[in-house]
């Protein structure tokens, strides 16, 4: 079947999975938290007009535990939200982003707050990365007050403005050209700060792809489109939709670089690199290549058009968690215990984090109409049943 | 493939799986029959009690095996689309006829106008009536205006677009819209909406064969949830005929779509106050029948419009204007509008925005005293 056929390319990156001979130095213990530990990237990157950079990547002990906290925080997250929504505490649409979290961290590493971020509907986990709390997260996603969007948005639309985090957006493809903006002014205020526009490797067919690719070239924007190509838009599988599933190479005129979206530090190389590119040469396509182990979206269970075989190799082989799991516990930073009880701890944040989310109240009634316009534009409505409440308008 | 359909019926089922006290449908009331027995589609073969997504796909099977140069396209409908729509019709027909497009929707719409152009039955489906607008200026200025600015000698008459609009109790922003309205100020389209499975079948085999190219919006809280019993066969309702699904002296209400089994409910409870309500469904938007709303206006003196799109610009606006212009002087209230309000369609506050029972009940009972 073709779909199988497909799919073992999934698996590529795994012949060189992280196991010890594939560091360059491998230091004894420190308990030194900044000692320089250098380490290789799973696969070489890919260039398309560009020279790729260099697979080794600096680190430090301090770095891989953090990445290690991080990803396992993003995943209990992610995971806490499924039950969530299955006791339907939290409705609408949720796409969960487990799986994928090495982008978000690797990214994170390379880059300031002051670089902007703009993504589609799965931006759980970027929120976070981006500095978000779990408590603004669940508050959110549960539609309460203490959301980061005070509980109007939910999950699809997660933002943080002070840390340049543009958010989550709805329409497949919409965000990109926005992220030409952010990059156009910043390239206007001579700030050494770049944008990075994320999208899926389904988005990457729209034509606004294209119509934002060519301005982002045209001015030499300080863009970075990141296409996190985690294989399906949906239920589609990537080749499905696209004549050329190399999206990194999309930008024909524009630089690209194919990215293990798996390894965290391959995407803290490869974001360094394009930050430095973007800023000199304008934009550049970074292909993610990584993989979602939930469904699409909650209703759908995600493992009908793809074989279950293929997502327990991906977790076995390339789970972004595990290889840093694997690094840490090469470079003797810490014992398996230590791990296990660094993930218990992000457990207990999570579960901490919910029940305080729960005790945050529901916006309330009047909150319907604010925010449609700045406040004092707003046109006057009717409440909820014209006889009984009439809404105070701000 | 079928591990594929199995996992698209998960898929629809979010949307109707959900029980929201507000939205009740029942299969024995008027929404569902048809008073004016002319209207009524002719019964060829033996009617089965179905669901609307069915209905749909017994109306796609029509077309496809009545008229050899119809295709369908759009997300995944090679593997029955989100709500089932096109279940089983790749298999029968083949992925010549029945394919996916990518993520795309001003390409499928162009691809679909170019193809209609050819002589050519082009159904294309749109995942969402929210993602709708990319394909905005493709059904605006190439699709309503080709048949126009080429003095006839182009037309895309063979387009027809398909898409669930519309409330579902918990959809958020991007998968609720009911966007009918932006359409309506388009001359050279049609914009059909059916209120349930019999009509759905009807109403699109009509869009389908109909010369002009049609925006055919499906009520997907109704995919579901509305049963009735449809003729197998292959039959058609005409366009741009409204119908009293329910006859009444002291007040006109006008609806379309899902709306229609809320107003019904709200005609029901003005009744047991005394209050006579004469419901019209619409079906279809532009063009539309002004004369069955103001014959009925005429006998009862008042009107009411409801719909789920914000009041503001509303389709319900032109109606009330249309009837203001037409019965001035019949009139004894001011035309009223329950309709969703003038915010982005909420996540939280989706009981709130709709135009609820209560709330149209209360407008009926404004009116009927002034
Ligand atoms: C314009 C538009 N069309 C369709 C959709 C429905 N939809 C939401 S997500 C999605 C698939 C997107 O896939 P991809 O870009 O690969 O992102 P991923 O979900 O894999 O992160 C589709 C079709 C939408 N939100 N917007
Ligand atoms: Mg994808």
């Amino acid at each position: 079947m073709a779909l199988a056929r497909r799919s073992s390319n999934l698996l590529k990156p795994l012949s060189t999975a992280s196991s010890s001979s594939s560091f360059l130095n491998r230091r004894p213990f420190s308990t030194d938290d900044s000692t320089t530990i250098t380490i290789e990237t799973s696969v070489p990157f890919t260039g398309h007009n560009c020279e790729p950079p260099s697979r080794s990547v600096d680190t430090t002990p301090k770095e891989l535990m953090n990445f290690f906290t991080d990803m396992a925080l993003m995943r209990r997250m992610e995971i806490a939200a499924d039950s969530l929504y299955k006791s339907k505490l939290i409705r609408g649409f949720c796409h969960l982003y487990d799986g994928q979290e090495a982008v978000s961290i690797g990214m994170e590493a390379a880059i300031t707050k002051k670089d902007c971020i703009i993504t589609a509907y799965r931006d759980h986990c970027i929120f976070l990365g981006r500095g978000g709390t779990l408590l603004e997260s669940f508050s959110e996603l549960m539609g309460r007050q203490a959301g980061c969007s005070r509980g109007k948005g939910g999950s699809m639309h997660f933002y943080k403005k002070d840390a340049c985090f543009f958010g989550g957006h709805g329409i497949v493809g919409a965000q990109v050209p926005l992220g030409c903006g952010l990059a156009f002014a910043q390239k206007y205020r001579k700030e050494d700060h770049v944008t990075f526009a994320m999208y899926g490797d389904g988005a990457a067919n729209q034509g606004q792809l294209f119509e934002a690719l060519n301005m982002a070239a045209l001015w030499d924007l300080p863009a970075i489109l990141v296409c996190e190509n985690n294989h399906y838009g949906m239920g589609t599988a990537e080749w499905r939709a696209a004549k050329s599933p190399s999206y990194y190479k999309r930008g024909d005129y524009v630089p690209g670089l194919k990215v293990d979206g798996m390894d965290a530090f391959a995407v803290k190389q490869a974001c360094k690199f394009a930050k430095e590119h973007a800023l000199k040469n304008g934009p550049i396509i970074l292909e993610m290549d990584t993989y979602r182990y939930h469904g699409h979206s909650m209703s759908d269970p995600g493992s009908t058009y793809r074989t279950r075989d293929e997502i327990s190799g991906v977790r076995q082989e390339r789970d972004p968690i595990e290889r840093i799991r694997k690094l840490i516990l090469a470079h003797d930073l810490a014992t398996e215990k230590e791990l296990k009880d660094i993930e218990k701890l992000a457990r207990k944040e999570v579960d901490e984090a919910i029940a305080k989310a729960k005790e945050s109240p529901m916006p309330d009634d009047p909150e319907l109409f604010t925010n449609v316009y700045r406040k004092g534009f707003g046109v006057e409505s009717f409440g909820t049943d014209r006889k009984e409440v009439r809404a105070t308008l701000p | 493939m079928a591990t594929n359909l199995k996992r698209f019926k998960e898929f629809g089922s979010i949307f109707i799986n959900h029980t929201n006290l507000l939205r009740r449908f029942s299969s024995s009331s008027a929404v569902l029959s048809s008073v004016d027995a002319q209207l009524q589609p002719p019964t060829t073969g033996t009617g089965k009690s179905i669901n609307l997504y069915t209905a749909i796909n017994q109306a796609l099977q029509i077309a496809l095996d009545s008229d050899p140069r119809s295709y369908i396209f759009g997300e995944d409908v090679g593997f029955g689309g989100v709500f089932r729509c096109t279940t089983g019709l790749a298999e029968q027909f083949g992925k010549h006829r029945v394919f996916n497009t990518p993520l795309c929707e001003q390409g499928i719409v162009g691809f679909g106008i170019g193809l209609a152009a050819m002589g050519n039955r082009a159904i294309a489906e749109i995942q969402f009536a929210d993602y709708i607008f990319p394909a905005f200026d493709q059904i605006v200025n190439e699709a309503a205006k080709f048949r126009y600015r080429s003095g006839n000698e182009f037309n895309c008459g063979g387009l027809t677009i398909r898409a669930p609009y519309g409330a579902v109790g918990h959809g958020g922003h991007y998968h609720s819209q009911s966007p009918e309205a932006f359409f309506c100020h388009v001359p050279g389209i049609k914009v059909v909406i059916p209120r349930s499975p019999k009509q759905a079948k009807g109403l699109l085999l009509s869009s389908i064969r109909e010369p002009n190219p049609v925006v055919f919006f499906e009520p997907k809280w109704l995919y579901r949830l509305a049963v009735e019993e449809v003729p197998e066969g292959d039959y058609t309702l005409p366009l741009s005929e409204a119908e009293v699904i329910r006859e009444g002296s002291d007040i006109t209400l006008v609806g379309w779509g899902a709306q229609l089994s809320i107003m019904e409910q709200a005609c029901i409870d003005a009744e047991k106050d005394g209050i006579s309500c004469e419901l019209i469904d619409l079906k279809t938007l532009i063009p539309w029948d002004k004369e069955t709303v103001e014959a009925s206006v005429r006998k009862t003196g008042r009107l009411l419009i409801s719909h789920e799109a914000p009041v503001t610009g509303g389709f319900g606006a032109e109606i009330s204007a249309s009837i203001v212009e037409r019965c001035f002087l019949r009139l004894e209230a001011p035309v009223a509008r329950v309709c969703g309000l003038d915010t982005p369609f909420p996540l939280v506050f989706e009981p709130f925005y709709m135009p609820t029972k209560n709330k149209i009940l209360d407008a009926i009972k404004d009116t009927v005293n002034y």
